[in-house]
């Protein structure tokens, strides 16, 4: 059975999730990517504010597709987060509660999910045109000359996806596999 | 000697562009839906039905499958007896211009590696002519997104290494992919040419039917051997736990040097996108 899941996402929330559980997320989210997280932490780095609040946010790794006809917005699946990695731990210091792509993440960005209680979710790769029914709101909050890559604040409804990485370190890319091995023997 | 005008190659490549994007092959979709009903584990099963339920949408409401409507690989086999009326190249890239600003695709393209900055219409493509006999002409247009490129590897093997080297060069490629590149993944390998010639096998790999297998026998058992292998490393379907790794593993390959084995992976993700049309 999925577990709700509501922005903002508070430390409460975010303990009782757990890895391999599925969720589905509804509220605020903001999205950046590679381009956009660069310029988060450099504005971090000079201890200025970010275009959000980042405390208790959710963001989602995506690139979007433009929107077509009525769309709100286009096909809009997650990317590889191990691109983000080297800047997630700065945001989740910020007090970023949730981040959602898809693939690994790196020792470090674990090691700050643990440290300030923060989990990772993965959506599902390659089903943008799916998972871009769950957004109900998109606007361009900043960085608009990025293009696909501007940063934008969504509002969500139901939109799925599975807890990967728990705020305890359990991540379901070794469990799920292991277990799956295990039930084959 | 047979003529064809530019504007015709642009008008045929803007609607391959658009086609890719939203309608998955039919080989593809047939091997989603074979490994979804033989998929043992609950949580890959789910996930390969929602993808199943993703292309549906896509092909239904014509819209792209997913967000990264990648570069645009363009392969022409072009007749030696064919004579094109205005500049080609710049007809190729005028077509992905048209169809990705056209059909609402997402411009991913950045004018050089080291400064970044997007072209804003997803030019250049990225060409690969080949010269045949005839008269004919051959579009395919290949839309390739950079989450699955990404994980593709390429090493110069030693013939000492020989097929033991080769196959454990293809399983280290998926494993260290994870799950990174969307599986269920397809997997396009290339043995033998040159550095480059071994990278363009395995691109072109990922361009053959999933149902067609290398008209070498022995190179079409070693692609039936990987595909299982490959699935019993158990990685699943967005690496969650699963029977379902790969769809298929596609294998080409061509003469070489004695002193070499060159071998490239390159990795396409579920949603492997290809259109061809023949002018």
């Amino acid at each position: 059975m999925e577990k709700r899941v509501t922005t903002p996402l508070t430390l409460e929330q975010v303990k009782d999730l757990k890895s391999g559980d599925s969720v589905l997320i509804s509220g605020v989210i903001y999205t950046a990517r590679d381009a956009a997280h660069k310029r988060l932490c450099e504005l971090a780095a000079q201890g200025k504010p970010l275009p959000f609040d980042p405390t208790d946010s959710v963001v989602y790794f995506v690139g979007p597709a433009p929107a077509k006809g009525d769309q709100v917005i286009g096909s809009a699946g997650p990317t590889t987060s191990y691109r983000m990695d080297a800047y997630s731990p700065t945001l989740i210091a910020l007090g970023q509660r949730g981040m959602i792509g898809k693939g690994k993440r790196s020792p470090e960005v674990v090691a700050a999910m643990k440290e300030h209680g923060a989990v990772y979710f993965g959506a599902i790769g390659g089903a943008g045109a799916l998972l871009s029914r769950c957004i109900k709101k998109a606007e361009i909050i900043a960085y608009e000359d990025l293009g696909a890559e501007a940063l934008r604040r969504l509002e969500v409804e139901d939109l799925p996806a599975f807890v990967i990485i728990d705020c305890e370190g359990n991540n379901l890319y070794e469990t799920g596999r292991k277990e799956y091995l295990e039930s084959i023997k | 000697m047979r003529e064809i005008n530019a504007q015709d190659i642009t008008a045929a490549v803007k609607r391959l562009c658009m086609e890719a994007n939203s309608y998955l092959p039919g080989d593809i979709k047939e091997r989603i839906c074979k490994c979804y009903e033989n998929e043992p584990w609950d949580l890959a099963k789910n996930i390969l039905g929602i993808i199943k339920e993703n292309y549906e949408i896509a092909e239904d409401k014509y819209v792209p499958i997913c967000q990264d409507t990648g570069v645009a690989c363009v392969f022409l086999e072009i007749g030696q007896d064919v004579h094109i009326n205005g500049n080609l190249e710049e007809a190729i890239h005028q077509g992905v211009r048209e169809g990705y600003i056209e059909g609402c695709l997402r411009k991913s393209v950045v004018r050089d590696p080291l400064d970044r900055v997007n072209t804003t219409d997803n030019t250049p493509a990225m060409i690969y002519y080949n010269i045949v006999p005839g008269d004919g002409l051959k579009l395919t247009v290949a839309p390739k997104g950079f989450g699955s490129e990404n994980m593709s590897q390429i090493k110069m093997l030693k013939p000492s290494d020989g097929l033991e080297g080769v196959k454990a060069f293809i399983l280290k490629a998926v494993e260290d992919a994870g799950p990174n590149p969307c599986p269920p993944i397809v997997v396009g390998v290339g043995i033998g040419g040159t550095f480059d010639k071994a990278a363009f096998l395995a691109k072109k790999a990922l361009m053959r039917d999933t149902n067609v297998r290398n008209a070498d026998p022995f190179y079409a058992d070693l692609e039936n051997e990987m595909l299982e292998k490959i699935n019993a490393l158990g990685i699943g379907p967005q690496g969650v736990g699963g029977k379902t790794t790969a769809l298929a593993v596609n294998i080409e390959k061509m003469a070489t040097h004695i002193a070499g084995l060159p071998v490239a992976v390159n990795i396409n993700c579920h949603v492997t996108r290809h259109k061809s049309i023949e002018l």
